[in-house]
């Protein structure tokens, strides 16, 4: 089947792979199962323009990955393509100019005019060039229900935050477990983060992150902040797993009522079927602040010397903005597109909610793009060690929150 | 020991010439690496340096932030808890058994085997076979409990403060085999004459052990006590395949904080800082272990 | 490698081959079977045997579980249907990303890998503790020590010099490149192997040899090398168990396409698309141990007896 498939590319391709055919790796960390699926897409497409997808997925979260991807970069021997999150993570490789400037190609295709919201462009570019190309945008600002689930509690699915807190004893009585989050740092970190647009709002979340203001961290607001995770601490005891998808398994399979999450969890609700409105229920900024981050994905491409390869960067660049790539890679990531041209017909109630909120400009910049990889990490750090200490108090946890944003840069 | 021409002879320079040749791989590396990388290592642990090492020195602000950050902490009391018990429980278990397998004892080579198989496997195995065992859904808790002892709890992977242990378990799984081994060779190098005096003197055998035999075996007892010590300043894929430091930050390692922050947090100033400070514990290690073997004697 | 990496002591007399060593067990004399020192003896190492096997039970057991009986029974009871799909999808056709090829690729790249590896550290090393246990010069004994120290340098700390030496040698990612570090941070361990095997050799026959007019790699290869079998297999399984299960040098210092076994394992038990594989997992933990163990298992009895002549006589 596979040899057949290759021969069937080979004869319609045969022209156009003498004259420009070239291996390109792409290393990404988009290993789950929606995330598969969307890969596939984007490499059929660009092994359509003649050249070919060689596939470098590091298994394991960004934490895992970005390590490795950055060694080969600065070690020389860089990959073709790599994924990061859109943000500063790629920022000190750019400015030494082990990065491709992609200025060349985005005014040609007039990526200024195409992609929205601005800002996306924005964080790809350094010193006025711009160097990578975003792929899609991700919101954090997500609470998965499982409808399911408040059935055998017994209880109406929530519609905010407050709601869910409340039906958090059902939930428990059931032996359900209300909200699944995942071992991993980030998890714990992004929840947090996505309960500070919710409850402090924009402007105290810009004020924190864009701002550093130290004060406001250390204020009655975030106090507030601090009061909803040590909720959902609580809420989230017994959620044994690590992975993101495990966590998201169990809102699938109703073993936890609900899960923080970004909208990527959307590709695994579609790989197991579900339905959003029928089997699950999503509610955008909790229920509580409809306000959508843009985080995201993006592609980097390192400076490589044969200019076989560079061209076929190019052509990678061009195919991940192009309208068909974005209408197809989103669909099965869940995530949303970067230009607003484009239909999303296919696009379920959630992605629709997403996309409205989208077009109504409530949009925060994500934390990845405000702060560097460092204070970050600190971040993490942090909360993971507050989600699985429950000896550690709101108002200690907050001291050392403070501490951080005054110290971050 | 073996320079058995007098050195300082005219023609030693030249006669040695093939050895100094023959051996340039290994200064280049011992130079050029161990030394060279510390010494670079050291120097930029002083910088601010971000993604990319930069000269900007920054004085001790580095050590400063290091100590000051809760997760160092915690990395250090890790390794101390795990260090001293993993460094108690291989010697006597791996002792015990040697003493065990001295008995004359049958299948001698098929217990050898079952204690020393699971050093080839690596710490990610070690790791992900415990991780799975003691998964409380279900590995042991949910047998036992399922066995009729229903409030049974057994999770240290998910429980902070115990979280250590469930590393120190598979890791005495992992080591213990090869102090076995190492300690059964020393007995075997016990002459059979002590046995007898000791016997027919009439003294019983774990006192001979402790008194006669353990006293004789010092130079095994030393080498693996370095084997296990450097070990366990190295630890790092065990706990990254069973815990991923979890749960929260309860089983987090120093060779683990470097890493992290040298490349995910993408502040090398900082990871060569926490870098440093194990290099040192390297060297508190080594040293009086090095003066006890190199300096303490001579012989030819 | 991480924990083999002392096996020494800085002196080793020359009667290390001597004395008993496989002359067999000494302590006291057996006595009838079933005496009360017996049940214990044996009772004793029964259970501890227990403790070393469980994992590897368990790993085979689940290994051959279809996932409802994982969901459903317990982790130590033999499988209600045997089902070698686990394994077969661990080889052929697990998935990371877009590549479902299982560890099948892993495994011939671990060879590639491995077997240049294996010849270059020991070769180099064997050498380096010929010149130090024989043809000492001025200095040697301070590279030796700054060596000894090496073992203990976690690898992790080293990672960027490392990088950074290839980036400048230009052999980043490449197969030369990886073969070098290899060989780097073997090296501490094996020469001291090497060095204290050759030292606790009888000083005769080097002294005869030299009378002769043999010079340094005639006397190398002519009579040490001939006499060091023990010691080469010792280094041989450490080499071979060390560089097949290494992880962090193999991920940072290759390219997807040469990924050894143990960075695919790492992949394909970290991908997990939808619920974990577990009998997946385990099949492929299994397979990617497999290489060692049957070193293990083959040469466990040379092993024993290489430490005991070349690492614990003082």
């Amino acid at each position: 089947m596979r040899a057949l498939r290759a021969i069937l590319v080979a004869s319609v391709m045969l022209p156009a792979v003498h004259a420009s055919a070239t291996d390109l790796e792409v290393t990404h960390w988009w290993t789950s199962g929606g995330e598969a699926a969307a890969v596939k897409e984007l490499a059929t497409a660009f092994d359509a323009t003649g050249n070919k997808w060689i596939d470098g997925a590091i298994a394991g979260s960004g934490g895992t990955a970005r390590p490795i991807m950055i060694s080969r970069i600065t070690g020389g021997d860089p990959m073709g393509a790599t994924q990061f999150n859109h943000g500063r993570q790629a920022e000190e490789l750019a400015k030494s100019g082990m990065m491709r400037d992609l200025t060349a190609v985005a005014e040609k295709e007039k990526w200024k005019d195409i992609i929205k919201p601005a800002s996306l462009l924005a964080s790809c570019t350094i010193d006025g060039k711009i160097y990578c190309a975003p792929v899609n945008i991700h919101s954090w600002q997500w609470l998965w229900l499982s409808n399911a689930a408040f059935k055998t509690a017994g209880v109406a699915v929530p519609k905010n935050w407050d709601e869910f807190v409340a039906a958090a004893p059902a939930l428990e009585k059931a032996g359900i477990i209300p909200l699944a989050i995942g071992g991993q740092p980030w998890q714990s970190t992004g929840a947090f983060n996505v309960l500070m647009i919710a409850i402090a709002g924009k402007p105290t979340f810009e004020k924190v992150f864009s701002d550093k203001d130290e004060k406001v961290a250390a204020g009655p607001e975030i106090a507030k902040v601090f009061k909803a995770a040590d909720d959902a601490r609580r809420m989230s005891k017994g959620s044994n797993v690590q992975d993101w998808n495990q966590a998201t398994n169990m809102v699938i399979t109703a073993k936890a009522g609900g899960q923080i999450m970004g909208d990527w969890a959307q590709g695994e609700f579609a790989l197991a079927k579900q339905k959003a409105g029928v089997d699950y229920t999503c509610l955008p900024g909790l229920g509580v602040n409809e306000v959508i981050s843009t985080d995201g994905d993006a592609f980097y491409f390192p400076v490589l010397k044969d200019a076989a390869k560079s061209k076929a960067q190019e052509a990678l660049a061009s195919t991940i903005v192009s309208p068909k790539v974005q209408v197809a890679f989103n669909l099965k990531k869940g995530s949303l597109p970067i230009r607003g041209d484009i239909d999303l017909a296919a696009a379920n109630d959630c992605m629709k909610k997403g996309l409205e909120i989208l077009a109504k400009g409530n949009v925060v910049r994500s934390v990845n793009q405000l702060v560097s990889a460092d204070t970050q990490k600190q971040l993490e750090d942090l909360f993971s060690e507050f989600f699985a200490k429950p000896s550690m108090t709101p108002v200690d946890a907050q001291k050392r929150f403070a501490a951080i944003i005054a110290s971050a840069d | 020991m073996r320079s058995h021409v007098p050195a300082g002879r005219p023609s030693q320079l030249f006669r040695n010439l093939n050895s100094k040749i023959a051996s340039i791989p290994m200064i280049l590396i011992a130079v050029g690496v161990f030394l060279g990388g510390t010494i670079w290592t050291v120097l930029y642990s002083f910088t601010r340096s971000g993604l990319l090492p930069r000269l900007s020195f920054v004085g001790l602000d580095q050590y400063e932030r290091l100590w000051a950050a809760p997760r160092w902490i915690i990395s250090i009391q890790n390794l101390a808890i795990y260090g001293i018990l993993s460094l108690i429980f291989s010697l006597a278990i791996g002792f015990l058994l040697a003493a065990l397998m001295d008995q004359k004892i049958r299948f001698e080579n098929t217990f050898r085997t079952i204690f020393l198989y699971p050093f080839a496997l690596s710490f990610i195995v070690t790791g992900l076979v415990w991780q799975w065992i003691l998964n409380p859904e279900y590995g042991v808790q949910s047998v036992v409990r399922s066995l009729g002892w229903t409030t049974f709890e057994f999770d240290p992977l998910y429980n902070p403060e115990i979280v250590i242990y469930g590393v120190l378990i598979a890791g005495l799984w992992q080591g213990t085999g090869l102090v076995m081994c190492l300690m059964l060779a020393g007995l075997r190098g016990i002459d059979e004459d002590i046995w007898k005096a000791s016997r027919v003197d009439g003294i019983p055998m774990w006192r001979t052990y402790i008194f006669i035999v353990i006293p004789m075996m010092r130079p095994v007892f030393i080498t693996t006590l370095v084997i296990i010590a450097s070990g366990i300043v190295k630890v790092y894929d065990l706990v990254v395949a069973q815990t991923s430091g979890g749960p929260g930050i309860a089983s987090e390692v120093p060779a683990k904080y470097v890493y992290d922050y040298m490349f995910q947090a993408q502040n090398l100033g900082q990871g060569f800082a926490a870098s440093t400070m194990m290099l040192l514990t390297v060297a508190i290690i080594i040293i009086p272990w090095a003066y006890l073997e190199f300096g303490g004697r001579k012989r030819g | 490698m991480a924990n083999s990496s002392a096996l020494q002591s800085a002196t080793s007399g020359p009667d290390a081959l001597s004395g008993r060593l496989g002359s067999g067990p000494s302590g006291r004399k057996p006595r009838r079977m079933l005496s009360r020192r017996n049940i214990i003896l044996y009772g004793l190492l029964g259970l501890a045997a227990l403790y070393y096997l469980l994992p590897l039970y368990v790993m085979i057991v689940t290994s051959m579980k279809g996932m409802p009986e994982i969901r459903l029974g317990n982790i130590f009871s033999p499988p209600v249907e045997i089902t070698f799909e686990p394994w077969a999808k661990a080889w052929s056709s697990a998935c990371t990303g877009l590549n479902c090829d299982g560890l099948s690729r892993g495994f011939w790249n671990s060879v590639r890998i491995l077997v240049p590896s294996v010849a270059v550290s020991i070769a180099v090393a064997s050498v380096s503790g010929y010149a130090l246990a024989n043809w000492r010069f001025k200095g040697s004994n301070v590279f030796f020590s700054i060596l000894i120290v090496g073992a203990f340098i976690p690898y992790q700390v080293m990672i960027y010099p490392i990088v950074i030496l290839l980036r400048e040698l230009g052999i980043y990612g490449t197969l030369t490149g990886l073969v070098i570090v290899h060989t780097i941070f073997g090296m501490p361990i094996l020469t001291l192997l090497f060095r204290n095997y050759f030292t606790s050799l009888p000083e005769e026959l080097f002294k005869a040899a030299r009378i002769d007019g043999a010079g340094f790699w005639q006397i190398y290869f002519r009579i040490m090398l001939p006499m060091a079998l023990p010691i080469f297999v010792v280094a041989m399984i450490l080499q071979v168990t060390g560089i097949w299960n290494d992880f962090l040098f193999g991920v940072v210092f290759t390219r997807p396409d040469s990924y050894p076994m143990t960075v695919q394992l790492n992949n394909i038990v970290n991908s997990v698309q939808g619920v974990k594989e577990y009998n997946v997992n385990m099949a492929a933990t299994l397979l990617t141990g497999a290489v060692p163990l049957i070193v293990y298992f083959v040469s466990g009895r040379l092993f024993v007896r290489g430490i005991a002549a070349g690492a614990v006589k003082g």
